[in-house]
Parts: structure tokens; C-alpha cells; sequence
């Protein structure tokens, strides 16, 4: 079943006359893990935005949950059904107590002071941040903050969540912690997941990799299939992650290894069998 | 460090002042400033004295924290003392030149001294048995009443709080930017005030400029999270009123009335 659908979609901003996208299709399918590749500038925030409603389309229309966002009625609805989470922690949190920042969008929902201690409860330990509840968001790490702003969404109760860049402002110990609080979200929450990075080795862990360029997609499959595909991704600039690097390396210098592997793990089994 | 500034001054304990609901203890705050003004001699401050011992006990807040919050204001209370002390007509006890001592004045700039004294004290209970956040939500809650002649109750709420979160992130920014300038040889704390405050615009201009983007971009993180504006809104935290708060009513209510019935007692001294 399809969560998120873009059809035949152009955006531009109000000022600009560069189309960001144009005649853009995508779905998204219930419960998967996508990941959004592509340079700055190929529209990936903007489509992030067009997903929930903050920006809306020129042409074409995108719908959530098979709510249509041009639809103005509906728009709180479809922003509680998709979550989005930005790359920068700090500009995210609102309040100077970690609850009552997570409690933030329940409060904006209307909804009843018990059931937002409930939800405040779950999303901090859905995150592994319950015992910081008391603390103030200016002494977290950076990686504590990106999981306290993902708790401010889980906290919707959302069924798609799209991320953009939420790692690219963290230390390798950040990152880790924020892919890892994104699997869990996604495999034992069964929340729709979209990930915006720049970073190869988180996009092998999703399950579709959407590739875009100047507001089209590219390439569009998964992980194993993108990337294989060297050469194309290395003539567009892009990378692959780095043991596929490897593993392409020693394919092209002729050991028997597949050339596109993505995990340490693979890899490691290939070369014994070789050795 | 610009890092350690401690931004309201809220003395963390487990009292029954601390859990009185904010509201009241707005209501009250303003209730005894206004009885500092009616107090007209000084059996009134002697019973007002009491009335502040008492809550340093209730509060759990020590006497020596309170009296610290003086500090800052020790010039201003010199300056209103001895203005009072000379320029006040009456009775002349000592003359030097154009200076004379009154009587009057003597009594006068006690006065003025008391007050000001207890009016720091006073208020200084409110901040320091009081979070910022709970603050903010009284407030909010007192002012929403109003919000139907066009206060915007939720709305000064909101900021008040944003400010707060804020405040904290963006010192810490100014401690790196001032950082980077000194780096590339900017003398911060060289030269004369018209230099210095040249020196400030390379510090300030970069703090600006993120500070509108990161309002930018907390605009639209905050419009994600479903806020629109302060209708059909609820609390995590509801404030409650209850118990001990008409207790904690009651008995202020009739210390104030004590120290109004001291004007009784006769004039001044
Ligand atoms: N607020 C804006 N106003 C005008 N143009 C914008 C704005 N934000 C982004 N753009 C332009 O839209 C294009 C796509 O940007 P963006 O969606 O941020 O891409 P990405 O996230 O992939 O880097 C870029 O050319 C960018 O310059
Ligand atoms: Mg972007």
C-alpha cells in the first residue's frame, strides 16, 4: 500500500523562475525504508516540505495517506501523519525542558494532558532518552539532541517520517546513534521511514534508494542495484559506500569477489572463500 | 565564560512554596508590592521583616541567597538614600555648607531604603521558588482572560519561552564567534569604548545573520509539528489549583492585613 505519492509534480519558489521539480513521480510504499540521494541544490528539502504541507505544489499533487496537501482542511492531519525531522538539532527544540519540548506537537493536537504523558513517556524511550526528560536540550550531545527532536515527532504518532540530513551536523558516535534510533523506528515501529543523507554507508542500510538530480529522479532501486551501477553514480559526482569502493576495486583487478558488495560482513566471507 | 551567565535565578528544593500554584504566587507578588507602598511606618516593615523570615523558612530558601539578590542594586540604594537624606525639608539636625541633615530626611531615606529592600526580597521569591516555564504558563494563564480585548496571552507565552530555550544556544554562539574573531586578531578588549564598540559590530553582525536563519528554520520545524497558534491547545502540565494554595491565600492575605493595621499604630516613629 502506498503512503506517500507524488504525482506529475512541479514546485518552484514564489520569487524564482527555476523549476525545483518537475513532472515528479514517486510513491512511497507502507512501512519501507527509503532513502533520498542526490547533490545540494537537486530539490530533496524542498520535496521534504512538499510532503507535509509546508510548501505546496504548482503543479501535480501530492498526496499523504490519500490525503491531498493542497487541501487546506486537512493540512494539520496530513503534518500528524508525516513528521519531518531537520539537520540542525538545535533549531528544532522549542522548549528548555526535554519534555516539554517532546510534548510540543501532542499540545498542538488537542490532545488530553494524560494521554500527552503517555506519548511523551513512549517517544523518549522509543528513542532511548527517558532518563534525560528533566535535562535541558543545551547540555545534550549532538546526536542526544537529533534523537530528542525525533522523539518530538514519534510523539505525533506519525506514520511516515522523513528525515533530512538529520546526521550531517554529527560526530561518527552522533550518527551512529541517530541510523540506529531510525532502523528501530522503522523495523519495531513499523513507521514508514525517509532518509535524506549525503552519506552512502547509511543509504545501503535502507531497503529503495531514490537517487535525484535537478529535480528528477535518476535512479531509483535497491541499494544493491544503485550501487553497482559505478560508473554512473562516480560520472554524477556521487559515491558509493566505501566497501563497495573496495569490493569494486579488487572486482576490476580481477579476484574473484562480487563487484558491488555492501556490507563488511559480505565481503569478509568473499575474500576467505578466495583465500 | 559567557556560558555560565545564569539566566533567572531559580533556586531548585522541594518546598510547598515552590509546588503553590504560579498563579497565586503571581497575584501575590503583585499584592505585596502594592502593600510596600501603604506601609507608612515602621512597625509595618518590622511585621513585613516577619513576613519575609517566615517565607525564607517555608521557601527553604536561605536568608544569606536572598540578601545576595541585593547586590546588584547596592549603588542605586546609596544614591536614593542619600538623596532622600539631604534633599528633604524640615527640622535641621547638622548643616555643612549647602549640606544639612533633617529629621524628616532621616526618616525618609529609611523609608525609601525598606522599600526598596523588601521589594527585591519580595519579588525575588516569585523567581527563585519559580521555574522560567512555570512562570511563563501562569502568566499565560492570568493573561488569557484578557485575550478577548486583544492581549495576546498564548502568544507573549510562546515567546517568552522560546526566548528562554534560546537564550543558552545563543551565547553560545557568541562565545565561538568571539572566539573566531580573536583568532584572526580582532582585539576585543583593547583600546577605548569607541573602539571596542567598533569591535563588536564583526561579532554582532554574524550573530544576527544566524540568528534570523535559525528563526527561519524553527518557523517551519514548529509549523511540522502541527502548532498553529494558541487555539484548542492543551498542557502537558495543567496547572492546578488547589489545597494549599487557598492555605498559602489566606494566610498572606491576613499577613498583609496585619502589616495594613500597623498604619493604625500612629505616624511615623
Ligand atoms: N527558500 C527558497 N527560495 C528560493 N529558492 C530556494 C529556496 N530554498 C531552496 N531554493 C532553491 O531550490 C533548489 C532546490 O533546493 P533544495 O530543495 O534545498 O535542494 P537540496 O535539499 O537537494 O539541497 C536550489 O536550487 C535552491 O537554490
Ligand atoms: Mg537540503
Amino acid at each position: 500500500m502506498e503512503i506517500i505519492k507524488a504525482e506529475n509534480l512541479t514546485f518552484r519558489y514564489e520569487d524564482s523562475a527555476k523549476k525545483v521539480l518537475e513532472q515528479f513521480h514517486l510513491t512511497i510504499e507502507k512501512g519501507s525504508f527509503t532513502a533520498l540521494l542526490g547533490h545540494n541544490g537537486s530539490g530533496k528539502s524542498s520535496l521534504a516540505k512538499l510532503f507535509n504541507g509546508i510548501l505546496l505544489p504548482e503543479g501535480g499533487s501530492v498526496y499523504v495517506s490519500g490525503m491531498d496537501t493542497k487541501n487546506e482542511e486537512l493540512l494539520l492531519e496530513i503534518r500528524k501523519n508525516c513528521g519531518l525531522v531537520f539537520q540542525n538539532p538545535d533549531n528544532q527544540l522549542v522548549a528548555s525542558i526535554i519534555e516539554d519540548d517532546v510534548a510540543f506537537a501532542p499540545e498542538n493536537l488537542g490532545v488530553p494532558s494524560g494521554e500527552i504523558r503517555e506519548r511523551v513517556d513512549d517517544a523518549l524511550k522509543c528513542v532511548g532518552m527517558y532518563e534525560y526528560r528533566l535535562r535541558s536540550p543545551h547540555h545534550l550531545s549532538g546526536g542526544q539532541k537529533q534523537r530528542v527532536a525525533i522523539a518530538g515527532i514519534v510523539a505525533m504518532r506519525p506514520s511516515v517520517i522523513v528525515l533530512d540530513e538529520p546526521t550531517a551536523m554529527l560526530d561518527p558516535k552522533g550518527r551512529k546513534e541517530v541510523v540506529e534510533t531510525i532502523l528501530r523506528l522503522n523495523r519495531d515501529y513499523g513507521i514508514t521511514a525517509i532518509l535524506i543523507t549525503h552519506n552512502m554507508e547509511e543509504a545501503a542500510l535502507a531497503d529503495r534508494v531514490v537517487v535525484m538530480e535537478k529535480g528528477k529522479i535518476l535512479l531509483d532501486g535497491t541499494p544493491k542495484e544503485i550501487f553497482s551501477q559505478y560508473e554512473m553514480l562516480k560520472q554524477t559526482g556521487l559515491d558509493v559506500p566505501q566497501i563497495t569502493e573496495l569490493s569494486y576495486k579488487l572486482h576490476q583487478a580481477g579476484f574473484p569477489v562480487e563487484s558491488c558488495i555492501l556490507s563488511a560482513d559480505e565481503l569478509v566471507e568473499q575474500i576467505l572463500r578466495v583465500l | 565564560m559567557l556560558k555560565d551567565i545564569t539566566i533567572g535565578q531559580y533556586y531548585p528544593s522541594e518546598s510547598v512554596v515552590h509546588k503553590l500554584d504560579p498563579r497565586l504566587k503571581i497575584v501575590l507578588s503583585f499584592i505585596y508590592i502594592v502593600a510596600i507602598f501603604f506601609i507608612k511606618n515602621f512597625w509595618g516593615f518590622l511585621v513585613l521583616g516577619g513576613l519575609t523570615i517566615a517565607l525564607s523558612y517555608a521557601a527553604k530558601v536561605p536568608m544569606k541567597f536572598l540578601l545576595k539578590g541585593l547586590k546588584p542594586l547596592l549603588i542605586l540604594m546609596t544614591i536614593t538614600a542619600l538623596l532622600n537624606l539631604f534633599m528633604t525639608d524640615g527640622e535641621i539636625l547638622w548643616k555643612w555648607g549647602v549640606l544639612r541633615v533633617t529629621k524628616e530626611g532621616i526618616v525618609m531615606s529609611a523609608f525609601m531604603l525598606l522599600r526598596i529592600v523588601f521589594l527585591v526580597l519580595g519579588t525575588s521569591f516569585l523567581t527563585y521558588t519559580t521555574t522560567p516555564i512555570t512562570l511563563t504558563s501562569g502568566m499565560e494563564s492570568l493573561l488569557k482572560p484578557f485575550s478577548k480585548i486583544g492581549v495576546p496571552a498564548h502568544e507573549i507565552a510562546m515567546m517568552m519561552s522560546i526566548a528562554l530555550r534560546f537564550i543558552p544556544t545563543l551565547i553560545e554562539e557568541t562565545d565561538k564567534i568571539m572566539a573566531a574573531q580573536k583568532a584572526r586578531g580582532a582585539a576585543l578588549s583593547e583600546g577605548n569604548i569607541l573602539k571596542r564598540a567598533k569591535a563588536l559590530v564583526p561579532i554582532l553582525i554574524p550573530l544576527f545573520v544566524s540568528a534570523f536563519r535559525r528563526a527561519d528554520e524553527l518557523a517551519v520545524a514548529m509549523e511540522s509539528r502541527c502548532y498553529h497558534g494558541g487555539n484548542d491547545r492543551t498542557k502537558l502540565k495543567e496547572l492546578k489549583y488547589q489545597k494549599k494554595d487557598t492555605i498559602a491565600l489566606i494566610l498572606f492575605v491576613g499577613a498583609i492585613a496585619v502589616i495594613l493595621l500597623c498604619n493604625l499604630l500612629g505616624a511615623a516613629l
